[in-house]
């Protein structure tokens, strides 16, 4: 919490944790997860978090639960949510989405105007939709893949190109941006109170629905942020299981024709299987 | 006269479930979500995180419109086909209740948001289709949430629930996998089955 930007110590942090999370996966292959190279580090890092957060930000999550009525609430969301939109609409600029963009700058002006420094958002109701997009997104988009799923020490699940993303994230977030260092802290802690509080409710979700919870939270993240990548078109596609492997897309009308078409070729798959792997000459 | 119109309109009532078999998709989770509202709204003990009546109303309500054995073959994957039948309804059943305890912790959660349905894209010939809803809540963004349904005999059945871009059954893929690989279908059942039995003794004594 010095005086110097967060720009450059944040960036060295992350890039002594990438390498250490590529040593340290080295010797995590025998757990044959291909999708989790980095599996137990991971894990560790998974339950160092959870121990943080169980000792310090969940209580901290508590308390501004329990004081904060609900308009308060409300107001302080909007306050970041507004904050936020100065960065989002850039990285809207970045990604070509142009329209977008202008959207979310004039959903910060008229927040931060008519809006009462952005506790009101009245933008919304205007008809100005909240976006959500980040660097790693805009990444994604340049066509960054995502490398594999990484734990970071306190901030939690990233795929390493949202972690390669992070330093610029966190330096363009306004709320850093801030000089006045105790007006900064301060805020960096209600925003982390607010942000925890908000989540309350969904861990008895992540602790009873699941039999392993980190395998719950990774996937989770994953499946989430390819949806934001994609700004939520994701094609849903869902195999049968009962009738061989098919592929069948949501909300087509040819969903039977795939079907007839896909239970073809099971049908003669075997067959040509059979012929190649036949001992008669 | 009165008792009359009475009785037309509990025979009405009483003839429309029947007709509900053509329900079209986005009416029927729509219908079945406001219900669940109503329910939530007058259930003080859930707010408290008390979830045994919502559990009891999600069964007569929402349950009905599931397809569980669609729902566990695409949470279990590909090792579903290798599965016996008597492990196929094994895992149905421990799923059956995972889900039903997620579903109902969920509920919990409910506030003042409020449910905004977008309009249904679908072809008349269509069996499969995504009904696509989003939740508002004040202070917070919108979350979307969409509903898989596939049309059956008895009508149309949710198989899935996609909230955020997250499919809340194949999200479970990754989870049963590992488990398969380190014990078979039956180290899986074990698991799924202990972990229900582990929750069921905690709510027991609380």
């Amino acid at each position: 919490m010095t005086k110097t930007g967060p720009t450059v110590p944040s960036s060295m942090i992350v890039a002594v944790l990438v390498c250490a999370a590529l040593v340290l996966g080295g010797c995590a292959s025998r757990l044959h997860n291909p999708d989790d190279p980095l599996e137990r580090y991971n894990r560790a890092m998974f339950a160092f978090n959870e121990n943080v957060d169980k000792v310090l930000i969940k209580p901290v999550g508590q308390v501004y639960d329990a004081v904060t009525p609900r308009p308060v609430r409300i107001g302080v969301g909007n306050f970041f949510s507004n904050l936020g939109d100065v960065w989002i609409g850039f990285n809207n600029m970045l990604q070509g989405k142009v329209g977008d963009g202008l959207s979310d700058w004039m959903r910060f002006a008229f927040n931060s105007t008519w809006g009462i420094l952005g506790l009101l958002d009245i933008a919304s109701e205007a008809g100005l939709p909240k976006h959500d997009e980040d660097f790693g997104q805009t990444l994604a988009v340049w066509g960054v893949g995502e490398g594999p799923f990484v734990v970071l020490p306190f901030f939690g699940p990233r795929t390493l190109r949202d972690t390669a993303a992070l330093p610029l994230d966190v330096a363009a977030d306004n709320v850093w941006g801030v000089d006045h260092v105790r007006t900064r802290n301060s805020l960096t802690g209600v925003r982390i109170a607010h942000n925890r509080a908000n989540l309350l409710g969904l861990e008895r979700t992540l602790d009873e629905g699941t039999i392993d919870r980190y395998a719950y939270a990774r996937d989770f993240y994953l499946q989430q942020r390819r949806f934001k990548v994609s700004d939520g078109n994701v094609p849903l596609e869902y195999e049968d299981f009962d009738n061989g492997a098919s592929l069948l897309p949501l909300g087509t009308g040819t969903d039977t024709l795939a079907r007839a078409a896909v239970g073809y070729i099971e049908l003669v798959d075997p067959t040509a299987i059979q012929h190649r792997m036949s001992p008669n000459p | 006269m009165k008792a009359l119109f009475l009785s037309l309109f509990l025979l009405m009532s009483t003839i429309a479930p029947t007709a509900a078999a053509e329900t079209a998709p986005d009416v029927l989770v729509r219908e079945i979500s406001d219900k669940v509202l109503e329910v939530i709204r007058n259930d003080s003990a859930l707010r408290a995180g008390d979830t045994r009546e919502a559990v009891k109303a999600i069964e007569t309500i929402v349950l009905p419109h599931f397809d569980f054995r669609r729902m566990t073959m695409l949470a279990v994957g590909r090792d579903w086909r290798d599965a016996t039948p008597e492990q196929r309804e094994q895992l149905m059943d421990a799923f059956y209740l995972l889900l039903v305890r997620t579903y109902s912790n969920a509920l919990t959660q409910y506030r003042d948001q409020t449910i905004a349905f977008r309009p249904l894209r679908m072809s008349p010939g269509d069996t499969t289709v995504r009904v696509q809803s989003e939740v508002r809540q004040p202070g917070g963004q919108p979350v979307q949430v969409d509903y898989s349904l596939q049309k059956a005999e008895d009508g149309w059945k949710i198989f899935d629930i996609v909230v955020a871009g997250v499919s809340l059954v194949t999200n479970y893929r990754g989870t049963f996998a590992q488990e398969i690989r380190a014990g078979g279908i039956d180290g899986l059942i074990r698991s799924l089955e202990s972990r229900n039995r582990e929750l069921a003794e905690s709510r027991g004594q609380s």
